[in-house]
């Protein structure tokens, strides 16, 4: 009833390959940029801007980055948080060699730097397939986090050993840096991350995307029907490996404003990956709602005992809220080990039918 | 089924919960002073980080219960945990800053760099008490941070005077080899610097031995180079499960341990017990009284352990670690009283704190009123000096507990003064532009 697409006809071409076919998902979409562009903006205080909706979408951006090449093309990777880091010290190393350039340019620049390393450590996913590619992608990961903290030029020599963002202006804002107010941080960070997630949107849906989910599918079949399997794979790797890196350098810039090399630890590259498993594999909304449910939640969590009036210490908040958070984990993926993308088509169909399911 | 639509919505009763909470308007009480504490008692850093959180809340809880907060005004505590983590460091802050906090102790160096440019836009002080930015201590550049007593390169400098010392003399120096066994994180490397000039200023050579903090529990391999090339010295900067792993594994390779001297951080209680009978010797600097034979520490026993109305352990009172979140709180406590005298004020914001804390001088007879003498050595932070470079002291295990073991020692202020503000000079033209300091000196 609520997501009939019945009586919708379409009478071009164009309107048939629309990326949103039918008009409850396009309202949908809509409701949701103007909550985004418009509603947050307005209502919200600063710890909801740079404690939740900042790390929310950074985080969000990093799971459509992870989703690409673990989701789409099927190549597993727990190298994720290395990459964010080579996007974080890359667009670090390009703002302080270019002081005068836009600060937003360098930051998807900086996603260059990232996706020629990605595409480098994807060089052995030609050979290895499944956990056995986790493994060299793991490597990937200690290697780099070693970089990070052994090579000082990365760092400007700095004694502390962390990267610590400049301000930095744009059209008379302060975008980056301790000055910036949380709300132009979050205009470039929600920019960003939907200009990102609609150019993917339409990438997956074409020829690339197709070839990605031919590998990922059955690698043998793909290649004799004419997918070059090293093109294809270190694409998704280099893909994958600049939304990533983009994602790490707006986490520095935008939202932590100093890192040290271990923000950029296996922790992250986890934190990612169960957000892609959670969300969905193989889904853009998916890598939202296991953004949220990952981020948002536990940061909720912690708010609901001082709301009931209860008054407990801080570390059993902690405790509580890593327990119950782990439980919603495996709950869901025994419930449905495919994510909220697939609980949220669940929905809809049921949402179809409703009220007389057969 | 149904269990699953139950859970949903308990699930979403929460998060609305939740939400309202993070949206609603912030209440800012009036009458009481605000002090978050960033706290981390779970994580890998728990082990060091549980003490600290409860000498911190110990002494200004029993402020509340005893004199009833300062000046007359309660103090309003709130803890916020941190895990050591900087992503959960900087949403504590954000979600403590709008209630009007006075000041913030974020014990950890990732965390502090993370503040430290926030602290002039939110007008909040930072006060990292003998850890952080070494360079913070220069106060003509960075007048919202303070790291009384000490920065590392005091307490490095001071490592190399007590060994000259047990040598006959820093000129006997020349030729010995001293390690130096750190954190591979910004709080290992920062004495690096000063490591260096010092060795070739003396003649010694300096070995490096650095722990990943990933694995810092598994640190054979670092003392099998140990093993190897036989330093005379060895000194530490750990943290967390660092310090006992490193201590076991001295023992282990029978490295003598009167030769073993750790940073204040690596001087917890029960750092050296993990290394049992064979830690004894086992040396660490330290600022912060030994024993709990304190009258402050006493009325901490009386009004809030045995009130209930703590979570600490009543042995552990006493305690290095413990004993220094009790120096932190006194430090915060006799800011907010400098500041009330200062403004005239009793409820105070995080500019007239920074005054207080600009104002300090934690001077002997003030010590003994508050029922800590001897508890720490008199302090003065003064406007250009934010760390002051006060004289630390050595302190031996016995096997079962630190005794001091030295007098106390000066810091070389000489060589480490120009340093600190050549690298406050250099981090400022980094993150250029920087605020210039236009904020009036109160002294």
């Amino acid at each position: 009833m609520f997501y009939r697409e019945a009586g919708q006809f379409k009478t071009s071409y164009k309107a048939d390959q629309a990326l949103f076919p039918i008009l409850q998902d396009r309202i949908g979409i809509a409701v949701i940029l103007i909550i985004a562009f418009a509603v947050i903006p307005a209502f919200a205080n600063d710890f909801f801007l740079t404690s939740i909706m900042i790390p929310f979408l950074v985080f969000a951006l990093a799971a459509i980055g992870l989703n690409i090449l673990t989701g789409y093309c099927g190549q597993l990777s727990l190298g994720t948080g290395a990459f964010m880091g080579v996007g974080a010290y890359a667009a670090y190393k390009l703002t302080s060699i270019f002081p005068d350039a836009n600060v937003i340019v360098m930051v998807l620049v900086s996603g260059v730097f990232s996706a020629a390393i990605g595409a480098v450590f994807g060089l052995p996913s030609l050979r290895i397939k499944g956990l056995y590619l986790a493994v060299t992608t793991l490597a990937a990961q200690f290697f780099l986090e070693w970089c990070f903290i052994r090579i000082p030029w990365l760092y400007n020599y700095n004694a502390s050993g962390a990267i610590e963002v400049p301000r930095r202006e744009m059209f008379g804002f302060i975008v980056t840096g301790a000055e910036a107010l949380p709300i132009t941080r979050y205009f470039v960070v929600l920019c960003i991350t939907a200009g990102i997630a609609f150019l993917m949107a339409n990438v997956l849906r074409g020829r690339i995307g197709r070839s990605w989910m031919m590998i990922r599918d059955m690698d043998i079949a793909a290649e004799l029907m004419g997918v070059r399997p090293l093109r294809t794979k270190l694409m998704a790797f280099a893909v994958s490996s600049y939304i990533c890196g983009v994602a790490g350098a707006m986490m520095v810039f935008f939202w932590l404003n100093a890192a040290e090399p271990s923000s950029y630890s296996i922790r992250l590259s986890f934190q990612i990956l169960f957000m892609v498993i959670l969300g969905g594999l193989g889904s853009l909304g998916g890598a939202f709602m296991g953004a949220a449910f990952i981020w948002i939640l536990p940061v909720l969590l912690k708010f609901v005992p001082g709301l009931l009036g209860i008054d407990i210490a801080a570390e059993t908040v902690e405790h509580a809220t890593f327990m119950i958070v782990g439980a919603l984990i495996i709950f869901f993926l025994i419930v449905e080990p495919h994510g909220f993308a697939r609980l949220w088509q669940i929905a809809k169909q049921k949402l179809r039918v409703w009220p007389f399911p057969y | 089924m149904k269990d699953f639509k139950q859970l949903a919505i308990g699930a979403a009763v929460a998060l609305g919960v939740g939400l309202t909470g993070v949206m609603a308007p912030v209440a800012q009480a009036q009458d009481s002073n605000y002090v978050p504490l960033l706290t981390y008692r779970t994580g890998p850093y728990a082990g060091s980080g549980i003490h600290i959180a409860n000498g911190m809340h110990d002494y200004l809880k029993m402020l509340n219960e005893r004199d009833g907060g300062i000046g007359g005004v309660k103090l309003e505590l709130e803890e916020c945990e941190t895990g050591y983590n900087a992503q959960k460091g900087v949403e504590c802050y954000e979600a403590t800053k709008g209630k009007g906090a006075l000041v913030y102790n974020p014990y950890s160096t990732g965390i502090t760099l993370q503040l430290i440019p926030k602290a002039s836009v939110d007008k909040i002080p930072v006060l990292s008490m003998g850890y952080g930015l070494s360079a913070a201590a220069d106060g003509n550049v960075f007048p919202w941070v303070f790291n009384v007593p000490d920065t590392y390169w005091d307490g490095a400098s001071v490592v190399i005077k007590y060994i000259g010392e047990q040598e006959g003399g820093l000129e006997n120096l020349k030729g010995k080899k001293i390690g130096y066994i750190f954190l591979d994180a910004g709080y290992g490397r920062e004495p690096i610097p000063l490591l260096e000039q010092l060795a070739e200023k003396y003649g010694f050579e300096l070995l490096q031995y650095a722990v990943p903090g990933a694995e810092m529990q598994n640190q054979s391999s670092q003392w099998l180079n140990v093993r190897r090339d036989r330093p005379d010295y060895m000194v530490m900067w750990g943290w967390g499960a660092m310090n006992p792993t490193a201590i076991k594994e001295a023992v282990k390779i029978r490295f003598p341990m009167d030769k073993f001297i750790g940073v204040w951080w690596s001087a917890g209680d029960d750092d050296a017990a993990a290394g049992g009978e064979g830690a004894k010797g086992y040396k660490a600097m330290n600022f912060s009284g030994v024993g709990s034979d304190f009258p402050a520490l006493a009325d901490i026993q009386k009004h809030v352990i045995d009130a209930g109305l703590s979570s600490t352990d009543a042995a552990s009172v006493g305690g290095t670690l413990y004993n220094r979140g009790v120096l932190n709180s006194v430090i915060i406590a006799e800011g907010i009283r400098t500041a009330q005298e200062l403004t005239g004020k009793k409820v105070i914001t995080g500019e007239d704190m920074r005054m207080g804390l600009e104002a300090l001088d934690l001077d002997e007879a003030r010590l003994e009123e508050l029922g800590l003498k001897g508890f720490a050595h008199p302090m003065k932070v003064t406007c250009e000096d934010h760390a002051g470079s006060h004289p630390v002291f050595i302190q031996q295990w016995n096997g079962e507990k630190w005794q001091q073991a030295s007098d106390w020692i000066e810091p070389m202020t000489d060589l480490v003064r120009p340093l600190l503000e050549a690298a406050a000079k250099e981090y400022a033209e980094k993150n250029a532009p920087w605020p210039a300091r236009t904020e009036p000196c109160p002294n």
